[in-house]
């Protein structure tokens, strides 16, 4: 075990078993998989995706490129960073050649999410961030403090603990991802948060230097190997190499060599190196790093040192990444060689390393800075930024191995090809090559790339720019955001008050919208089309009854409801006589029809308005915006009442009977109760609003009662010798009689006029939404799809394309059987006149009116 | 996910409002007097700046009123303006 | 008169910190009207009668009994959801993403907006919150709520999406 006996802050206490590749581990809880492999021993962790070289572990947070790994148990979970695994009992995991794999089984885990507000968020618990949410905590504000470990949290501030934060959106709106292990509790959460004041405290990541092998397993970030040395007590070699541009690396040198690890040299690239009792060799470079699948030594010029771990450090990036995405400008800075950020639309102010300050007492004062400047206080001069020494890449004459990005294998010869082919924006460089595109996004590796293309280029960093931060920083699951909206929490539901009843009758359910709408009701051994035919010839033959509670409906009242509905309806609905009910479609302004149902009027100035099932929301929003934005000088008010009603449907030669049953005080006659009426009266002893309206040619009524007393009504009509149909037989049935389905038989491309209905169409009122539109060229054209009907000799498709003389004039909009016509039919949408078309299978179909069923109307009467 | 301010419910997540296009493009007065172009032009044709648009949204999951705002689309920073069109 | 029945009847559920309660069969009226009853975003009591601001000339009353005003009567459309108790607002903020700190929404507060991609009217009371929402939507209301109250073991209407083994970590 390379275990230091004190440093670090596991818990030494407790043993944690885990298997990676196979092979049992222990580790201790406080671990990552990263400290347990290295504190193990285990330095080859991955290959890498193109090349098939071998990786280790490069750093320590979540920058790392190279061990990225497969969890397997306790579930499956492809792609990740071995340095933000926390280690637990039964983790078992595998080293990755680039690629992971999803899971073949559902997700056991339950994802959570949450909303939070605050005045002042602070991200990153470091010297800067800490102090920040400190100094802003104390003015009495809501602060939240966003971190990926666990700081201990300054009083007065909500901390979010293990969080990473992965978004930053418009008007401060920021997300993160808490990773959760309790037992009980979601995996992770998802945070949404708005805050008044954003903070960005994200530190520094350590960069690299392009040199020869500087990918082999044993080449670690100086800072990564101090952080495994000083959190997890891991000393990750025997005896190293410093290969480094600036200070920091001997702080991370003699802290290693304290513990115990031999350090061979510092090679500084810098003339004139830091004081210290280790040897440097100044103003050289590390020329290769060699070892068979892993570090053995150390070439410095002509010198080989013998090494098993090679510490590097190119100085410091500001982690600027949600600085970037709140739409914030970078800039290079030559004295820090690195992106700094500039000005953001938002409000937003960054401290400590983040924004190049690098001393801890700077930070904490740069933290108290940015806190005051939050919440609109005096604030302290900032303290300057640091100074940093720019070396990119050792000069060689082969640069097949000096790799930029280690996840994505793009090494600096990548690069030459790429700006020998021409290329000189980063945006190209990036996808030509794919460097920081990975997984990690080129957090190691961006500033890099462009650096040595600058290099090649012959110019300055500064004069390239960067490529775009976008979310997410770190790699987020789907489940994570998905959070509680999976399974059947995925998208709201809704049902209507009859639901349990059709539920326990055996419904099968068709999804309308969000409604569940029972699709039709197979009895012992019936197939669909079974239990269709038979709904069907109940609703022909006898009585049969549906749940028409989904239909929309809408309340308009007011002294100008006549001239309201006039404008909007595509006939004349002022006409009206109150106790009387109108079919109407609305269009677009465009003369496409939009949507369609019954005008019922309830008085002069109030109406009632059905919509379809999946439109009444937007119906609300049409008449809404128009009474607003065109009309506000109109007296009228909408209102939904849609779940206000139950409605059910009673259709059938023998609904008038069961109807006179159910309402005795209600006159049924034909000539009392006439087609396109309503009346109230009480159906089975509850106050309804009946309409003589018919949807499927037959005798039928729509009896609507309160949302509550539904189930009542619909059981009294089951009571009866009724038979319950769904939206799959009232589909048939209004086919037969060439009622069209909006959206089913339309496509927002077709008028009325193609519909077959000009005889709704107004010709006396001087104007209505979409009448422009029908003088078109295009919408007034002979040779438009009209809806025609098909009598298939199979049935056909919905969807297929008709074919006349081998071209495609059509398509199939509604296909079903037919009992009454004791055979298959289709309503299509076709350009043109024809007898027959044929489908692209050969089927052939005649083309006849889109009225099959009793076409003289009959039937509705009784 | 903008913050739209509502006129009457203040700011409010983006979810809640439905976009309504660019603002100020009235319903001509007689239509039937407009030559298709004419027509076609009301009907198709939007300004699509990057910078300050007027633009109508509506609280559709809230108040339900309709709104203008002037949001600059490079930015999408928003200025409220009048309740109406 | 024959039985009726609300969309949650029976829903009350003692969860950690909350309470979950349906108030079924109240008396709910739409009213139009250009003077102010109550100002923007707040609700008004007289007497058992609750006045809600919807909208610059709409307001929702609310009440035990009959209401004796002009309306369009929308007392089945919407049902009612009581939650009280100390985690009542922290459920609300599983899905909901008003700002519901009590410095910015008191007591007497009321929001038209969304719960769970459900569009529903918040009422902050003395003791607690008043969900409205539509009937067909309220199963889907209460299981969501219930879910995230209890992570997932209870549910109102349907079963919950449980994992084969149901581990956790």
């Amino acid at each position: 075990m390379n275990r230091h006996p004190k440093l670090g802050s596991v818990d030494r206490g407790r043993v944690v078993r885990f298997v990676f590749d196979g092979r049992e581990y222990t580790g201790h809880p406080g671990d990552t998989l990263a400290s347990a492999l290295l504190a193990n021993g285990v330095r080859r962790v991955g290959t890498s995706v193109t090349h098939g070289r071998p990786r280790g572990i490069f750093a320590a947070g979540a920058e790392e490129p190279n061990a990225v790994v497969q969890i397997e148990e306790p579930f499956p979970e492809p792609m990740v960073p071995a340095t933000m695994v926390e280690l637990y009992d039964g983790l078992v995991a595998s080293g990755l050649a680039g690629r992971g794999r999803l899971a073949d089984r559902p997700d056991p885990a339950r994802y959570d999410g949450m909303y939070a507000h605050c005045e002042v968020l602070v991200v990153g618990g470091g010297p800067a961030g800490l102090a920040a949410a400190e100094e802003a905590a104390r003015s009495g504000v809501r602060v939240i403090l966003a971190d990926e470990r666990t700081p201990a949290a300054p009083p007065g501030v909500r901390l979010l603990p293990r969080t990473t934060v992965i978004g930053y959106y418009d008007d401060n709106y920021l997300i993160a991802v808490e990773r959760r292990s309790e037992a009980g509790t979601a995996r992770e959460r998802l945070w949404r948060i708005r805050a008044g004041h954003v903070v960005l405290a994200t530190g520094a990541h350590e960069r690299s230097i392009a040199f020869a092998g500087n990918d082999l397993p044993g080449v670690m970030l100086a800072g990564a190997a101090r952080t495994y040395l000083t959190r997890y007590g891991v000393l990750p070699g025997r005896r190293a190499v410093v290969f480094t541009t600036n200070d920091s690396a001997y702080l991370a040198a003699e802290d290693l060599a304290r513990a115990g690890v031999e350090i061979a040299a510092i090679v500084d690239v810098r003339p004139t190196p830091a004081p210290t009792d280790i040897e440097v060799i100044s103003g050289n470079f590390v020329t290769e790093a060699r070892g068979d699948g892993e570090v053995s030594s150390v070439l410095v010029g002509s010198r080989e040192l013998e090494a098993d771990l090679l510490l590097v450090s190119g100085g410091w990036n500001p982690v600027v990444h949600l600085f970037g995405q709140s739409g914030g400008t970078l800039r290079y800075d030559d004295d820090l060689a690195a992106l700094v950020p500039g000005e953001s639309p938002q409000a937003v102010t960054v401290a400590g390393a983040a924004r190049g300050v690098f001393g801890h007492a700077d930070c904490v004062q740069d933290g108290i800075r940015a806190a005051r400047a939050a919440l609109g206080q005096t604030a302290p001069e900032p303290p300057p930024t640091s100074r940093q020494h720019a070396c990119w890449l050792v000069p060689a004459t082969d640069y097949t191995r000096h790799f930029v990005d280690l996840q994505r294998d793009v090494t600096v010869a990548d690069i030459h090809r790429a700006t020998g082919a021409g290329l000189r924006s980063v945006e190209h460089v990036k996808r030509y090559t794919t460097a920081g595109t990975a997984h990690d996004q080129g957090k190691t590796s961006g500033l890099l790339t462009t650096a040595v293309m600058a290099r090649t280029l012959g110019v300055s960093p500064a004069d390239l720019g960067s490529t775009t931060f976008r979310a997410p920083y770190t790699p987020v699951s789907f489940a994570a955001l998905a959070g509680r909206d999976r399974g059947d929490l995925h998208d709201p539901v809704r049902v209507t008050a009859l639901h349990d009843w059709h539920a326990a009758h055996g419904a099968l359910f068709e999804n309308v919208g969000q409604w569940k709408r029972p699709w039709y009701y197979p009895g012992d051994g019936e197939d669909m089309d079974t239990a269709v035919l038979r709904e069907c010839r109940a609703a022909r033959e006898g009585v049969a009854a549906m749940d028409a509670s989904t239909l929309g409906k809408i309340d308009i009242r007011g002294p100008d409801a006549a001239e309201f509905l006039d404008r909007l309806y595509t006939n004349l609905m002022s006409t009206l006589k109150v106790g009387s009910i109108r079919y109407g479609v609305l269009c677009r302004l465009d003369g496409m029809v939009f949507d369609d149902g019954t005008a019922i009027r309830l008085a002069e100035d109030h109406y009632l308005v059905t919509t379809t099932t999946g439109n009444a929301a937007a119906v609300l929003d049409w008449m809404e915006e128009w009474l607003q934005t065109e009309w506000p000088d109109l007296r009228v008010h909408c209102t939904s009442v849609t779940e206000q009603w139950a409605t059910v449907a009673l259709v059938g030669p023998g609904s008038r009977a069961v109807l006179a049953e159910l309402a005795p005080d209600l006159a049924v006659d034909s000539a009392s109760f006439p087609f396109m009426t309503w009346r109230e009266a009480d159906v089975a002893g509850i106050p309804a609003r009946i309409c003589r309206i018919s949807f499927s040619g037959e005798l039928a009524y729509e009896i609507n009662v309160s949302w509550w007393y539904g189930l009542a009504l619909w059981e009294a009509v089951m009571s009866r010798d009724v038979t319950p149909y769904g939206t799959e037989t009232m589909h048939v049935l209004r086919a037969e009689k060439g009622y069209p389905i909006i959206g089913q038989d339309t496509d927002g491309t077709v008028t009325p006029h193609d519909l077959g209905l000009s005889w709704l169409v107004s010709k006396k009122k001087a104007d209505f939404l979409g009448k422009r539109s029908f003088t078109r060229q295009d919408t007034a054209r002979s040779d438009r799809k009209r809806l025609v009907g098909l009598l298939p000799a199979t049935r056909l498709r919905e969807g297929s394309a008709l074919l006349a003389d081998g071209r495609m004039v059509g398509h199939v909009t509604s296909s079903y059987l037919s009992a009454a016509l004791g055979r298959p039919f289709a309503l299509a949408l076709v350009a043109g006149e024809h007898t027959t078309l044929t489908t692209l299978d050969g089927t052939p179909a005649e083309v006849t009116s889109p009225v099959f069923y009793d076409p003289e109307g009959r039937r509705r009467d009784g | 996910m903008l913050l739209i301010p509502c006129p009457w419910c203040g700011p409010r997540d983006e979810a809640e409002f439905h976009y309504g296009g660019q603002a100020h493009v009235a319903y001509p007065a007689d239509p039937a007097a407009l030559s298709d172009e004419e027509w076609g032009r009301y009907l198709f044709f939007r300004d699509n700046p990057a910078g300050p648009f007027a633009e109508r949204w509506s609280h559709s999951a809230g108040c339900r009123r309709w709104f203008n705002v002037v949001r600059d689309t490079s930015t999408n920073r928003i200025v409220p303006q009048e309740a109406n069109r | 008169m024959a039985e009726r029945r609300s969309p949650l009847s029976g829903l009350d559920v003692e969860l950690p910190g909350v309470t979950v309660t349906e108030v079924p069969y109240l008396t709910q009226l739409n009213v139009r009207t250009a003077t102010p009853l109550t100002p923007p975003n707040t609700t008004r009591r007289d007497g058992d009668v609750t006045t809600v601001w919807l909208g610059p000339d709409e307001y929702l009353l609310i009440g035990p009994g009959e209401i004796a005003t002009p309306g369009v009567d929308v007392s089945a459309h919407r049902t009612t959801i009581r939650l009280t108790g100390p985690r009542a607002r922290d459920l609300l903020a599983h899905g909901c993403a008003l700002d519901l700190h009590p410095s910015v929404f008191p007591p007497g507060r009321c929001a038209q907006t969304l719960f769970a991609r459900t569009p529903i009217i918040l009422i902050a009371t003395e003791d607690g919150y008043l969900i409205l929402v539509r009937s067909s939507f309220a199963r889907h209301l209460a299981d969501w709520l219930l879910d995230a109250g209890s992570e997932g073991t209870v549910r109102y209407g349907r079963k919950p999406f449980a994992s084969p083994k149901g581990h956790d970590f």
